[in-house]
């Protein structure tokens, strides 16, 4: 346990942009000077605002992107060698925003076997993994639905049915809830807390809903491609005007908090959930 | 409801037909078809007929959903009938004006909708047996001897499995668009031809848009699920060649005999 997964230095990214003559009109860096290191079995939330580079970021993990300088080391492994590619991109699975366009087949079983077909396992062995990877998420009952009936929480269940069956050690999650409903969303969180949980397996997830990140193990917030603050859920959201000035809203209780805390209201520090500020209320009488 | 749209024309139900490797379908359907050009005489047409009807009896599905297939080539039916009646020479049984209609004439163009018919309810059988899955599956498996000529027979299958599970998406993206530039005071409805073809911009180029930016999207995802090619992939459920599908086969190879045979002898 607690051994180091990923391993970044100094990860540099730059689009570049060329007219129609190759010639290099704008460059853009969208990452500029990133180090991170985490942990294997940690769940790591990275928040930041639109264009804060935190997409570009995770596409470097699983070798989607090529580092422009510095360095991405994945289990041991530099992601700059193309002859760990597919190891890699087997190791550490994506999920994607939109649920739609990144399930393959219409057959859901036949998507979640999708991957470790493209790996070349054997038949029996594909037919085993997808059972047991429809059941941990929950979807065994779909097996034979199309995926065009799923509600989008459920379709990135079957996505990550798709990336257990690969055997990762690491899911990626680029925004996954963005374009899902309360449900929806619930239930994708739950499930990657408890493949977090129970089958060892890290977890980055990118995101803008500072709600979503109260029970992760670590917080990175990002801004204008760098890391800006690195703590606990708790750390990071006591410090509101930090955040603010990173253009990220607080949740609705974690601000009430603050301002009564402002106001002279003894109530303790990082509150972070409703039922934490009902309680610390409660004591006051 | 969109949701729900059936592709091809796949008919659920439990026969032996439906059980059949894909290949096997394949096969049949081709010889079939070949075989309708093999003899010209009536007893080919009725033992076509027989068997055809054979299969349908043995497929379980039912008589009107096989017949359904005609009511698309209804006009192909009646304009090549009439081109075989009025044009070939012969015993002429009636003249009027500039036409006249012979014998000969009358035969072939019988004989001419019998086969087309045979030949569209025959290509039923498979599509209506057959999920489209199993077809594209079916067809990479016995189109694989193209490879040597370097014809790109995964991709193309792949491509074709991914456009099925598109359709879907796409259509109810249609419906989107539309309502949203009806909303914007978008006429589809009124006009003539031109008018409403050039409706139809405003409708196109946003959905090219997107699915450009869904193909790229699912290119990002594919890749980031290891597919790199058919190189080295396993399936997981490859199809098998079981006992009824070695016995299909013979009983094709034993109907292209017949047909030969009768072929010959009249």
């Amino acid at each position: 346990m607690n051994k180091l997964l990923i391993r970044i230095r100094d990860l540099v990214h730059e689009y570049r942009e060329y007219d129609e003559n190759d010639v290099l009109v704008r460059t853009s860096r969208a990452l500029d000077g990133v180090t991170l290191d985490v942990t294997e079995g940690s769940f790591v939330a990275v928040l930041g605002h639109n264009g804060s580079g935190k997409s570009t970021f995770a596409k470097h993990i699983n070798a989607l992107l090529m580092p422009t300088e510095g360095t991405v080391i994945f289990s041991g492994r530099d992601t700059a060698e193309i002859e760990n590619l597919w190891e890699l991109r087997k190791e550490a699975g994506m999920i994607f925003q939109n649920p739609d366009n990144q399930i393959i087949s219409n057959v859901v079983e036949e998507d979640v076997a999708f991957g470790p077909e493209n790996l070349g396992i054997p038949s029996e062995e594909i037919i085993a993994r997808v059972a047991f990877a429809l059941e941990r998420v929950g979807m065994e009952a779909y097996r034979l639905s199309s995926p065009n009936k799923l509600s989008g929480g459920q379709k990135q269940r079957i996505g990550i049915a798709g990336l257990l069956a690969m055997k990762p050690r690491c899911i990626l999650m680029d925004e996954p809830t963005a374009m899902l409903d309360p449900v929806g969303r619930r239930e994708v969180l739950r499930t990657v807390h408890e493949l977090n949980r129970d089958e060892h397996i890290t977890v980055v997830m990118i995101t803008h809903y500072l709600e979503e990140v109260t029970d992760v193990d670590r917080v990175v917030v990002m801004d204008q491609g760098k890391i800006v603050m690195d703590g606990t859920p708790r750390e990071i959201f006591s410090r509101i005007d930090e955040l603010s000035a990173h253009h990220m809203r607080v949740p609705q209780v974690v601000e009430l908090a603050y301002e009564l805390r402002k106001e002279g209201v003894p109530i303790p520090e990082g509150i972070l959930t409703v039922d934490e500020l009902v309680e610390a209320l409660c004591r006051l009488r | 409801m969109i949701r729900d749209i059936t592709l091809g024309q796949y008919y659920d139900a439990d026969s032996i037909i439906h059980r059949l490797d894909p290949r096997v379908k394949l096969a049949f359907t081709l010889i079939y078809i070949a075989s309708l050009y093999v003899g010209k005489s009536v007893y080919c047409y009725l033992f076509a007929a027989a068997f055809l009807c054979g299969l349908i009896a043995l497929s379980r599905v039912p008589v009107h959903f096989m017949l359904r297939g005609l009511k698309s080539i209804v006009v192909i039916l009646v304009i090549s009938a009439l081109f075989n009646i009025f044009v070939i020479d012969g015993q002429v049984l009636v003249r009027f004006w500039i036409f006249r209609i012979t014998l000969e004439g009358l035969k072939t163009a019988g004989l001419m909708v019998v086969r087309l018919i045979l030949l569209i309810v025959g290509s039923s059988v498979m599509t209506l047996t057959t999920t489209p899955n199993d077809l594209t599956d079916g067809l990479e498996r016995s189109l694989g001897f193209l490879k040597v000529i370097h014809v790109p027979i995964h991709e193309i299958s792949m491509m074709m499995s991914i456009a099925l599970r598109f359709i879907p998406i796409l259509v109810e993206e249609v419906n989107k668009i539309m309502k949203a530039q009806m909303a914007r005071g978008a006429d589809f409805d009124g006009g003539g031809l031109i008018k409403k073809a050039k409706a139809m911009v405003p409708m196109l180029i946003p959905l090219f848009v997107s699915s450009f930016r869904r193909a790229a999207d699912l290119a990002l995802a594919m890749e980031a699920r290891c597919y790199h090619g058919g190189e080295g992939r396993t399936k997981m459920y490859p199809l098998k060649y079981k006992k009824e599908d070695f016995l299909a086969y013979l009983v094709l190879f034993v109907y292209l005999g017949c047909m030969i045979a009768l072929g010959r002898l009249t």
